[in-house]
């Protein structure tokens, strides 16, 4: 379980508190209007924005100061999730140790995830010579590898159009469902939040509220949602 | 920028900046420690401080007001021979001073090529000394490293906006105004704050262009007080002048333009829109024309001087060229160990102290850094034994200023986009440093290695203070055969330092971007 | 640093490996250049010291001074070589220097009784032309002339300052005049030697200011006899360059040996054609041919060296001001 107490995250002067507990194995869906704080909710879990009080324990365990790489997550970033200059193979051999020093094992490890997300014959490439879904399915591979029990994913596919985007997110979701990760998902399309999300944490005003099952929550939002999701979507 | 976790730790970087400053600063202290009694400055050093204020700021001036056409040209025109014409405009910025000097006297002296172009119409000889002499040796010297300061700024207004002014129909009065005086406003101030460094502490070229002692630079007055009145402590009031007026610019120049730098991408392709004009085209051309004539004449005289002295070259001329090799090498190798972690530490937010520490370099006088690490070497062991490295080492603290200019700007950008992921995935530190940072500023290593080289190759450095008749290098023997009246053997000699400088130059840029992808 | 500790080892690893005493001289840089007398004499005083004489270039004389100056009682060196008699009132008062031995008949224009110094060479400075050029006969005719000069800075050259005194030599109180009439005669003025005569070479200047022996290099060195040294009437000021031998040497003996063989034929033999100067004891072979063709003036101008400190200052003030307005 993630458990988040009276967490209070800086984020160059911007304040959001969360307290809230995710259960192990469940996948969130992190929503609420632009700039109230959904990249800085999950930045604050991944390690990259100070913590200015409180908790965040993972399994029981305090994480709250740990190095971003220490911590037991994976994340990927709106872009920027590949290293122009090393092979689609590389870019996923990071996942397992930073300074490409690999087992035999770790090699056929690599070897499965690429063809587990469907890039089998293009491990050679660099990420220039791949199309942008392509590029999303190598850093899913790397995700895989890494092995990390929580999953941070930070509208890692918003450029993408929405046939791909809703595979990604199946991927995501058989991968996850393999695994047994636990997903944090930044989204502004509730769409994807019924697609995959089992619950939705409704990030607003510098708060991020704790999980609601995602269709009482999108079928009957409170009024911040309500506004933020604007009136076609309303039942 | 993340609020904790940065993929590399500034200590090295700060620690690197904290030896620079320490050593620069020391051999202050060491010279003024040394000193015994003496009388202070007097009104003819405080007349040397204003004539080096008048042409510093002058070079500065006029250095940047013809970079910024030239570059301008340069950044809109693609033609062949561009990449090989951008190298050898920094040749002359690598040349020792006295041999940059006769080359330009052989082309703009009372009987060089134009005054006797001149005197076939009748027009009497260009009179080249005095302040304005002082001024265009300066702008010589360093109109390409402006240019490709310039140059760089331009590049760095993305294509898009551009695409974008095309697309608003914006002429080219309009693309000044939305882009160009912007990114000049931004990019100026810091060349002009470098060339002024550079030439705060100009001695040889001013003395012998400005025609006498009127034309008597801090740097002098630094000689003078060490070697005609051996008054030590004016001689350390003075090296603090140098670095008081090279901090007050530097820091000028820091407070308005953040991050420029030399930096990547010279064949970056640009559409232009607004360039497609004849008017324009035969602008840039005339522009290209005039810089290449002004830079290359004189490099075309050293050539021409030298050819018939290659044969003369006596062996002790060859051994020399290959301690010279030898220091410009390890003094790449002590630059690169330095600047990396400086530009690192910087991109993690340590910039104005590491980044004043790097411009140390180019405030102070070698004669006092020289001095200074004599005075401290000494106790510890033969400095002449050390005269190779300690060259080696000076050059590299000279070259620091250009390196951090070049590798800042891509570390920032390397440490911006990829150090969230790098962190994310508990690469932080060496893993970071060998398989991102370095493979990522590749090019820009590159470019430093090549300048710091070159620079070090060129420069008499303090390796007249220290030398033997066996530890010579190329400068020192050009000098030394220009002593023994050899004048048509130092002309070969000053022509293979040319030769070799701009070798190596080349093959470390062009090393840097040999596999350069993306 | 690394390096540098690495470096220091090996130095010293090759140091422990010489057995023969080692006698240091500090000398200019010009000296121990390949094109310098320094290669022959360090060979020569080898043959027969049973020593290894060790060559140290710093800079030129001044340099040299300031080099002996900073180092102070400790120095490595046993004897310095290249002062001359601008700097040896100087150098006496630092109270570094030991008095000499020597006994030697010397050829110089004027009288030694030096105690400290030792003279190995001398030359009258002058000002070198083309040959097919007529020179003025003077200061004052060079400064109603259109004649052309490039000098050397006082301040950072020998013959510069050697230029300071002959002028205050030659016309005391109104040397400063001189100056203000030689002013729009002078192109410029460089840093070194080596600059001022490039420049002359290249053609920028009718004359330049060197040796009387000048013209000798390019008869003897390169069988051209294109270059001459104007004679000025009013005398021409002498350069005499000396070596003393320093307090604190390890090496007393040795050092004495040095100066010894410093007015000793295979010595005095060596200077003509390598430092191309006049040697201070005329070799029993002669001057080598061609110097006989060099211009001897009728006056030799020296400023006492007790009186040349003061002498300098007032000199440098004076041309500062006639220059720099």
């Amino acid at each position: 379980m993630l458990k988040l107490e009276r967490l209070v995250i800086d984020n160059g002067g911007f304040l959001l508190s969360a307290d809230l507990s995710a259960t192990a194995g469940a996948k969130y869906a992190v929503i609420g209007p632009s700039g109230a704080g959904k990249s800085t909710l999950i930045g604050g879990i991944a390690g990259f924005h100070p913590i200015k009080s409180g908790h965040i324990l993972w399994q029981g365990a305090e994480i709250t100061d740990a190095l971003p790489g220490k911590r037991p997550v994976a994340m990927l970033f709106q872009d920027g999730n590949l290293f122009p200059h090393l092979s689609v193979e590389q870019n996923i051999e990071l996942g397992i140790d930073p300074d490409l020093r690999l087992s035999p094992d770790d090699q056929e490890r690599v070897a499965q995830a690429i063809h587990r997300v469907g890039l089998a014959g293009l491990g050679t490439r660099r990420p220039a010579a791949l199309s942008g879904g392509q590029q999303s399915r190598a850093a899913l591979a790397r995700v895989l590898v890494q092995g990390r029990p929580l999953l941070m994913l930070d509208e890692p596919f918003a450029a993408l159009g929405p046939a791909l985007k809703a595979d990604m997110l199946d991927l995501v979701d058989t991968l996850v469902r393999e695994s047994g990760a636990t997903l944090l998902m930044v989204s502004h399309d509730p769409a994807d939040a019924r697609r995959i999300a089992d619950e939705v944490i409704l990030v607003a005003e510098g708060i991020a509220h704790p999980p609601q099952p995602t269709a009482k929550l999108l079928d009957d939002p409170p009024p911040a949602l309500r506004a933020y999701l604007g009136a076609p979507d309303l039942p | 920028m993340a609020g904790r976790a940065q993929p590399v730790t500034p200590a090295p970087g700060v620690g690197a900046a904290v030896l620079v400053a320490a050593l620069i600063l020391g051999t202050l202290v060491a010279v003024a420690l040394r000193a015994e009694g003496g009388r202070g400055l007097g009104p003819a050093d405080w007349a040397a401080v204003r004539f080096t204020l008048l042409q510093a700021a002058l070079s500065a001036l006029f250095s940047v007001a013809l970079a910024v056409p030239v570059a301008r040209a340069l950044a809109r025109r693609r033609f062949a021979g561009r990449r090989v014409l951008i190298v050898l405009l920094g040749a002359p910025f690598i040349l020792p001073v006295i041999v940059a000097v006769l080359g330009l006297l052989a082309v703009f002296g009372r009987s060089g090529w134009i005054s006797d172009a001149l005197g076939l119409v009748g027009v009497p000889p260009v009179q080249i000394y005095g302040l304005h002499g002082v001024v265009l040796a300066h702008v010589f010297f360093n109109l390409p490293l402006a240019t490709r300061l310039i140059l760089q700024g331009w590049q760095e207004i993305p294509a898009e906006r551009f695409r974008l002014a095309a697309q608003l129909g914006a002429g080219p009065r309009a693309i000044r105004r939305l882009l160009e005086y912007p990114m000049l406003a931004q990019t100026v101030p810091g060349v002009m704050a470098v060339v002024f460094a550079i030439c705060l502490t100009s001695f040889a070229v001013a003395l012998t262009l400005g025609g006498g002692p009127r034309a008597t630079t801090i740097e002098l007055a630094i000689y003078q007080a060490f070697r005609f009145d051996f008054d030590l402590g004016r001689a350390a009031l003075l090296g603090c002048i140098q670095i008081a007026l090279t901090g007050a610019a530097a820091l000028a120049a820091l407070s308005v333009a953040r991050g420029d730098g030399l930096g990547d991408g010279l064949d970056r392709p640009l559409q232009r829109w607004d360039a497609l004009s004849r008017i324009a085209l035969g602008l840039d051309t005339l522009v290209i024309a005039l810089a290449v004539l002004f830079l290359l004449l004189p490099l075309a005289a050293i050539i021409v001087a030298g050819v018939p002295g290659l044969p003369l070259l006596p062996v002790s001329v060859l051994v020399a060229a290959g301690n010279s090799v030898v220091v410009a090498g390890l003094s790449t190798l002590l630059l690169l160990l330095l600047a990396v972690p400086m530009a690192l530490a910087v991109a993690v937010g340590w910039s104005q102290g590491v980044e004043l520490a790097g411009l140390l370099g180019l405030a102070v006088s070698p004669l006092v850094i020289g001095t200074g690490l004599f005075v401290i070497i000494r106790p510890l062991a033969d400095p002449t034994a050390l005269a190779l490295p300690v060259t080696a080492l000076v050059n590299a603290l000279m070259a620091l200023p250009f390196a951090l200019r070049i590798l800042v700007p891509s570390a920032r950008q390397v440490v911006d986009r990829h150090g969230p992921l790098a962190v994310s995935l508990d690469m932080a530190g060496m893993p970071f440093l060998r398989r991102i940072a370095v493979p990522r500023m590749r090019a820009q290593i590159g470019f430093a290695a090549g300048l710091t080289a070159a620079l070090s190759m060129g420069d008499l450095g303090v390796i007249a203070l220290f030398a033997d008749a066996e530890r010579a290098t190329l400068p020192l023997q050009v000098y030394r055969l220009m002593g023994a009246y050899r004048m048509e053997a130092a002309a070969g000699a000053a022509l293979l330092l040319l030769i070799l400088s701009v070798a190596l130059f080349w093959i470390l840029d062009r090393g840097g971007r040999w596999h350069a992808e993306t | 640093m690394k390096y540098l500790v690495f470096a220091a080892g090996v130095i010293s690893a090759t140091a422990a490996h010489a057995e023969l005493p080692e006698l240091t001289v500090y000398t200019y840089d010009s000296f121990v250049s390949d094109w310098g007398p320094g290669p022959v004499i360090e060979a020569e005083f080898e043959k027969t010291c049973g020593c290894d004489l060790k060559l140290v270039a710093a800079g030129d004389g001044a340099s040299l001074l300031a080099r002996v100056r900073l180092e102070g009682a400790r120095s490595d060196a046993d004897v310095v070589l290249g002062l001359d008699t601008n700097l040896t009132a100087a150098a006496t008062e630092t109270g570094l220097f030991a008095p000499h031995a020597v006994q030697a008949d010397f050829d110089l224009p004027i009288d030694w009784s030096d105690e400290i110094f030792v003279p190995y060479d001398w030359g009258y400075f002058a000002f070198v032309h083309e040959a097919d050029v007529t020179a003025p006969v003077n200061f004052r005719e060079l400064a109603e002339s259109e004649m052309r000069i490039v000098i050397q800075d006082p301040r950072s050259s020998t013959p510069g300052l050697g230029l300071l005194m002959w002028v205050k030599a030659a016309y005391g109180a109104q040397a400063g005049d001189i100056w203000a009439g030689l002013s729009d005669n002078i192109v410029t003025v460089t840093k070194g030697w080596s600059e001022a005569y490039g420049l002359f070479l290249e053609g920028e200047a009718d004359m330049v200011l060197s040796y009387t022996t000048s013209p000798a290099y390019h008869l003897i060195a390169e069988e051209d006899a294109s270059k001459a040294a104007a004679l000025f009437d009013e005398g021409h000021y002498l350069q005499i360059e000396v070596a003393g031998k320093l307090a604190a040497t390890d090496q007393p003996d040795l050092a004495d040996a040095f100066l010894e063989f410093m007015v000793g034929e295979a010595f005095q033999s060596a200077i003509p054609t390598t430092n191309w100067m006049y040697p201070a004891v005329t070799p029993a072979s002669g001057l080598p041919d061609g110097f006989e063709t060099l211009v001897q003036p009728d006056r030799a101008l020296l400023v006492p060296a007790a009186e040349a400190p003061s002498v300098r200052d007032e000199a440098l003030a004076e041309w500062l001001g006639a220059l720099s307005q």
